[in-house]
């Protein structure tokens, strides 16, 4: 086969990695959007804050460190102990539950009823919040995570595939890491719809979704459905959060992933799952691909994040509600 | 009621002067934001050895410093909000510590007559003193730093670069976009392909260009790139095997916070720097011993070394010396912003002054001028031991290709004097 080809080929199955990453971070817009209407401008900050107090757990740093020191004059920044990664991915969810609490504690509670730009505005205010809170909890250096995920090309693919090219062709180029995340996307995705469609708690939250207030009607309390799909969406960040922090290194950049969501979601659908999924693939594909045939030979490259947004552009002018969102019928 | 008007002109006067006479130093920081990791250890440096001159020697020339501190947040405007609160303070010279603060406070420092110095960064041909009267960019700026790494990698091949392939993976601004001009200039001498691969703001997913280096395979790899695009990279490079001793980053991809979410597999990367590295300097026990001892590091004290807070220290101590050779020139203890202008461009650094400041063998001898407010263009390379955990010197302080960068700084100047009517003099 032409080396040319099996480049394209190359870029695709890597696009679709990326997709599946992108998709990981819409997720979480999906679960709280379809739930109570609200678009979560917090969802980035939300990785960022679960990657940070994951990292914060297993390193065995003391919270408020700095602050205490300060406020105090004390000189203690470690508990002196390490926690082994899984125990503590399930104690970082139990902080985001904790979170999602608060949220619907003390920020939507009261806002019930609001117009949706009252709601979008809260989570703007929510996400700065964060953003300094986790600041202050566990300091701003950047972060290793290591939680034992492999990175790196996957020499047995190269090795497989090298024989199909010429002497340019070194073999597909698979991220180890990407590979992880794709079979982790597809777990999450089969959890949560296994969870909305056999779970009484599921299916509660899909009445919400629905109509919230014949849900309301019929005894669901509408109080515990959103605790619970922010705990869903904390779940979602803290998964995405790993995934783009093992790459990167946890810092505070990581909530701009945000960006790489909302094309995702305008394509995809506000309301649908596998529409987050498909939308994922198909930026993560298209913008790599354009890139490599168009962009990178003859724009001077660097489209991809151009590309990403003029095509969920152009979805939103011909099919707004994304490929499969539910479609916006108003009665006057 | 004549000693009522008598105090409340007093008080009035008390209130509108300051306490005590003292030098002005407003810091232009970013210690929150997506950058805040790379804008802390800066800060720290640049604050502490302002401490440690007022604490152990009463200030500079005996008058007292104080550090005006505004968070710019690495944000243009908010950059340029802290300069207005702040000129009004007496400032003597602002360190905007980012290409585009830089790029808006040229004109309003120019006409405000505050000297500005962008050290290692901002517009490179502001180092045309005669057109840029008030911009300072010693002792490197970015088209030095794009040379001194083509003059790395000519030497370890012999002085040949002739049919090497070298790709520049650079952020898509104007910041990334500056070594382009120097890099191709350098290739028509040096006869090597260069390859330009921009990555989009702010750098999270950079596998379209790493794939395209993996198929296109070549010899050495420079970075101009920021914040997370610099993790990022090394991991990308890691990720496709590629040979860390052939990858070098500019100065600012070259932090420890840079390299050590890659890990071991980061090791031997390179980065170029116009100052040393590490903690093994005299300088650092005096501020153990004034500032950190003593409660007043301006942060938790665990920076001191880190490449970034020698940057914060190195660029205090530049602005220190100057408001030194200040004094000197114009006989006074006190400074005006004009004043510490004339410092800076007859400011001169040398080996056995910066021993006598307890660092030795710290950064480039250089010498400021009113043609020249760049300084001579020399830089070193640093490797990263990633066991050791530490960035060692690999090279001497080597100076860039003048023959090549001198017409190119003359001719931008040139053009910038001609789009803003000015008349390039001296004096």
């Amino acid at each position: 086969m032409p080396d040319q080809f099996l480049f394209a080929i190359e870029v695709i199955l890597n696009g679709l990695m990326a997709g599946v990453l992108y998709a990981l971070v819409a997720l979480g817009f999906v679960l709280i959007y379809k739930a109570s209407g609200i678009f979560n401008y917090a969802q980035g900050v939300m990785a960022l804050f679960a990657a940070l107090t994951l990292v914060g757990i297993m390193e065995g740093q003391v919270p408020f460190s700095h602050l205490i020191n300060a406020t105090f004059g004390t000189d203690v920044h470690h508990f002196g102990w390490h926690v082994p990664a899984l125990l503590a991915i399930f104690l970082t969810m139990l902080v985001m539950i904790a979170l999602a609490w608060c949220v619907q504690r003390f920020v939507f509670r009261f806002l019930v009823g609001q117009e949706p730009i009252i709601l979008f505005m809260a989570t703007i205010g929510l996400a700065y919040f964060l953003e300094g809170v986790g600041d202050l909890m566990w300091g701003s250096d950047i972060k290793t995570l290591d939680v034992g995920l492999p990175q790196g090309g996957s020499f047995w693919i190269e090795e497989m595939t090298v024989g199909l090219g010429g002497d340019g062709f070194y073999g597909f180029f698979i991220d180890k890491l990407d590979i992880i995340a794709t079979v982790i996307a597809v777990l999450l995705v089969a959890g949560l719809v296994a969870f909305a469609q056999y779970t009484k708690q599921g299916r509660a939250m899909r009445a919400v979704a629905d109509d919230h207030q014949a849900a309301l009607s019929v005894g669901v309390s509408l109080n515990f459905i959103w605790i619970l799909v922010w705990s869903l969406a904390g779940f979602v960040a803290l998964v995405a959060g790993i995934m783009w922090g093992a790459k990167s290194g946890v810092q505070f950049s990581l909530s701009l992933i945000a960006l790489k969501a909302l094309p995702v979601l305008m394509l995809g659908g506000f309301t649908s799952i596998p529409g987050a999924i498909v939308g994922g693939l198909i930026i993560g594909v298209g913008e790599k691909l354009f890139e490599f045939l168009i962009g990178a030979p003859f724009l001077g490259g660097a489209t991809e994040n151009w590309f990403a947004y003029m095509l969920a552009l152009l979805f939103l002018v011909f099919r707004p509600q994304g490929l499969f969102g539910e479609k916006i019928i108003e009665r006057v | 009621m004549k000693l009522k008007l008598t105090t409340l002109a007093l008080t009035a006067l008390m209130a509108a002067s300051p306490a005590v006479a003292e030098l002005v130093f407003p810091s232009l920081s970013y210690r929150t934001g997506p950058y805040a990791a790379n804008g802390i250890p800066f800060a720290d440096g640049y604050a502490d050895y302002f401490t440690l001159l007022n604490e152990r020697d009463g200030g500079i020339g005996g008058e007292p410093v104080r550090m005006v501190e505004c968070e710019t947040g690495y944000n243009t405007e908010k950059g340029v909000e802290c300069y207005e609160s702040t000129k009004a303070e007496g400032s003597l010279v602002y360190q905007p510590l980012s290409t585009g603060i830089t790029y808006q406070l040229i004109p309003k420092a120019t006409a405000d007559g505050i000297p500005v110095h962008s050290m290692g960064y901002g517009r490179t041909s502001a180092k045309d003193g005669t057109v840029f009267k008030n911009i300072f960019n010693y002792p490197a700026n970015y088209w030095d730093g794009a040379s001194i790494a083509v003059t790395h990698l000519a030497d370890l091949n012999g002085g040949d670069l002739s049919g090497k392939k070298i790709a520049l993976v650079y952020h898509n601004s104007a910041y990334g976009k500056e070594p382009i001009r120097t890099l191709e200039e350098l290739a028509k001498k040096h006869g090597y392909e260069l390859t330009l691969l921009p990555v989009d703001h702010p750098g999270q997913e950079q596998k379209s260009q790493w794939l395209q280096i993996r198929r296109e395979r070549p010899d050495y790899v420079l970075m101009w790139g920021w914040g997370v695009m610099n993790q990022v990279a090394v991991q990308e490079a890691a990720n496709i095997r590629f040979p860390m001793e052939n990858f070098i980053g500019i100065w600012w991809s070259g932090s420890e916070n840079d390299v050590r979410p890659a890990g071991a597999a980061a090791n031997g990367y390179k980065a170029l720097t116009f100052h040393n590295v590490g903690d093994d300097f005299p300088v650092f026990d005096d501020i153990q011993k004034y500032v950190v001892d003593a409660g007043k590091a301006a942060g938790a004290g665990d920076q001191i070394g880190t490449a970034l807070y020698n940057r914060g220290l190195y660029a205090a101590m530049l602005a220190a010396e100057a408001a030194k050779t200040a004094q000197e020139i114009h006989g006074t203890k006190t400074l005006t912003p004009a004043q510490m202008r004339d410092g800076m461009e007859a400011l001169e650094i040398t080996e056995a002054k910066m021993a006598a400041l307890g660092l030795p063998n710290f950064g480039p001898e250089f010498t400021v001028s009113c043609e020249n407010h760049g300084g001579n263009g020399y830089g070193a390379v640093a490797q990263w031991d990633a066991a050791a955990d530490e960035w060692s010197l690999i090279t001497d302080y080597v100076q860039s290709d003048q023959e090549v960068l001198a017409p190119l700084v003359a001719e931008d100047s040139a053009a910038f004097a001609a789009e803003n009517g000015i008349e390039p003099s001296c004096g």
